[in-house]
């Protein structure tokens, strides 16, 4: 090839840590040809606080409030997980109702995370009027932690073996309440979006990820069913009685972006559906199990694995029978489903790159842990 | 047909404006205007810390049971004691509790076997130096006394 000065070279630069749109501290480098996209590799660690070494070194609970800062926008489902994987070392289970409060609380958490991913999505996309409206209701869930335990982030909600506390007075007329309002709110969203054009040029056929290379990652939740794997924890392996609860699987075939939000759109929709039914049928009784004071779980290990709003979350806890875990890890999501970035990058342009590390829905406390 | 017509009049566009311009009206705002108007708290809300004290005589409820300083992950509080020959009581002498550290989870609440500590609506804590943030026995019992700067 002659050389003139017209010639382009490829060029390799750094997204992030600071651009506000890999949403935290997520470095990517980019190896580009003029606009379009050659290569990436992600830069991880920023936020790395060593939240599995330091359970090394806590009681099982002490370490409970720890796990909330994994995932700092679903506090309330990383918190079921590790609850249950200490319970199910320890051999109990919640009582009935702790169970039906738990399902209430994660099912509204998937709503707050699944609204803000939206919100800052469509911002990322130019869109900036969805993310006002999302803060909106999510402000309804919070404010439901606030009253139900005290606090709007990092709840702390759930205890090993239950609840620390029982339900305030009009919860459940809140979380009725809210299922009215939110669903409207969604077709609200909807109509601002889905078939604004603007929105599904940038997003269709955007980071493309067929199923074959979803299995290939480990990609979970939202994005393996916008690919058409019907696959969802709740229904497969159930826990906290989610096989009570009648509720679809939204799937989409392309596994595009736009398919990505077409299925988190339906997904917020039956959570509310759960939420109702939860609620609806709430049993009376006891909230916490037997469990003693000071937690001393027997030698063994136990794997537990729940659908987060981002995927398969899972805590792998080994137990060598004293009163703090010997090893405990835990399988983030947004960890396993960022290694496709990649591959769903490739060849697209780098405004897409933004579209696609929006749809992955990553946070970076959780990658980096 | 139809399709051209609608791209042309930008409907899809129109659509979303009217979304945008249904919630003008000023009762649907919910902007909270922070410091002008005050944020409702829940009840079980986990704020700044509190020693309560026996509203009769003054005197803490605290009884140095060490129980709190125990329960807490970051091992944040300080209870220092002294035993009273007298009435071979544990008399409390200082309570340190450094809220820069705290992640309000409120295990040392649930662990006080008197309800002596107590977590409280109170959310503004912030102060100018590290220091400011470590509270002594006295803000504990009497809240957090807004400091006067002059310049
Ligand atoms: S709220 Fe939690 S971190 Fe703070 S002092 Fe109490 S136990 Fe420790
Ligand atoms: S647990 Fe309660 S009574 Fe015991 S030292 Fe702490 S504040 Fe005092």
């Amino acid at each position: 090839m002659a050389e003139t000065f017209l010639d382009s070279t490829e060029l390799v630069l750094n997204m992030g840590p600071q651009h506000p749109s890999t949403h935290g501290v997520l470095r990517v480098i980019v190896k580009l040809d003029g606009e379009k996209v050659l290569g990436t590799e992600c830069v991880i660690g920023y936020l790395h606080r060593g939240v599995e070494k330091i359970a090394e070194n806590r009681t099982y609970t002490m370490f409970a409030p720890y796990v909330d800062r994994i995932d700092y926008i679903a506090a309330v489902s990383n918190g079921l997980g590790y609850c249950l994987a200490v319970e199910k070392l320890l051999n109990v289970e919640a009582p009935a109702r702790a169970q039906a409060i738990r399902v209430i609380l994660t099912e509204l958490n998937r709503i707050g995370s699944h609204l803000l991913w939206l919100g800052t999505h469509a911002l990322d996309i130019g869109a900036i009027t969805p993310l006002f409206y999302c803060m909106r209701e999510r402000e309804y869930t919070l404010d439901i932690f606030e009253k139900y335990c005290g606090a709007r982030l990092t709840t702390h909600a759930f205890r090993i073996g239950g609840l620390q506390y029982e339900t305030y007075e009009g919860f459940e007329k809140e979380c009725l309440a809210f299922c009215d309002l939110f669903l409207p709110k969604v077709d609200e969203y909807e109509e601002l979006l889905t078939g604004n054009r603007i929105w599904r040029k940038r997003l269709i056929d955007v980071g493309i990820l067929n199923e074959a290379d979803c299995k290939a990652f480990g990609v979970t939740g939202p994005m393996l069913r916008a690919a058409g794997c019907k696959w969802d924890i709740r229904k497969a392996l159930p826990y906290c009685g989610y096989e009570k609860y009648d509720f679809e699987i939204p799937t989409r075939e392309n596994g595009d972006t736009y398919d990505r939000y077409m299925v988190r759109m339906q997904e917020m929709r039956q959570s509310a559906r759960i939420i109702r039914q939860a609620v609806e049928g709430l049993p009376a009784g006891p909230i916490t199990a037997k469990v003693p004071k000071v937690i001393k779980p027997p030698v063994g290990e136990a794997y537990v694995s729940i659908e987060a709003p981002k995927g398969e979350l899972g805590y792998y806890i080994v137990s060598d029978g004293t009163t703090q875990p010997y090893r405990c890890r835990v399988r983030p999501p947004s960890f396993v489903n960022l290694q496709a970035l990649d591959k769903m990058a490739r060849g697209s342009l780098v405004a897409d790159l933004v579209a696609i590390i929006g749809t992955i829905d990553i946070v970076l406390g959780e990658v980096d842990r | 047909m139809r399709t051209i017509l609608r791209k042309v009049f930008l409907v899809d566009l129109l659509q979303g404006m009217w979304v945008t311009f249904r919630t003008q009206h000023p009762k649907n705002i919910v902007t909270e205007q922070y410091p002008f108007e005050r944020p409702k708290i829940a009840e079980r809300y986990r704020g700044a810390p509190r020693l309560n004290v026996n509203p009769e005589n003054g005197q803490t409820l605290c009884i140095s049971c060490d129980l709190c300083a125990l329960a807490c992950p970051e091992a944040l509080i300080v209870v220092g004691w002294e035993r009273n020959p007298e009435t071979k009581r544990k008399d409390l002498i200082t309570f340190t509790f450094d809220t820069s550290r705290c992640m309000f989870c409120g295990l040392c609440e649930d662990a006080c076997p008197v309800d002596a500590l107590e977590l409280t609506q109170d959310f503004e804590l912030a102060s100018y130096s590290r220091e400011g943030a470590i509270f002594d026995r006295q803000i504990l019992e009497e809240g957090i006394q807004p400091k006067k700067y002059v310049f």
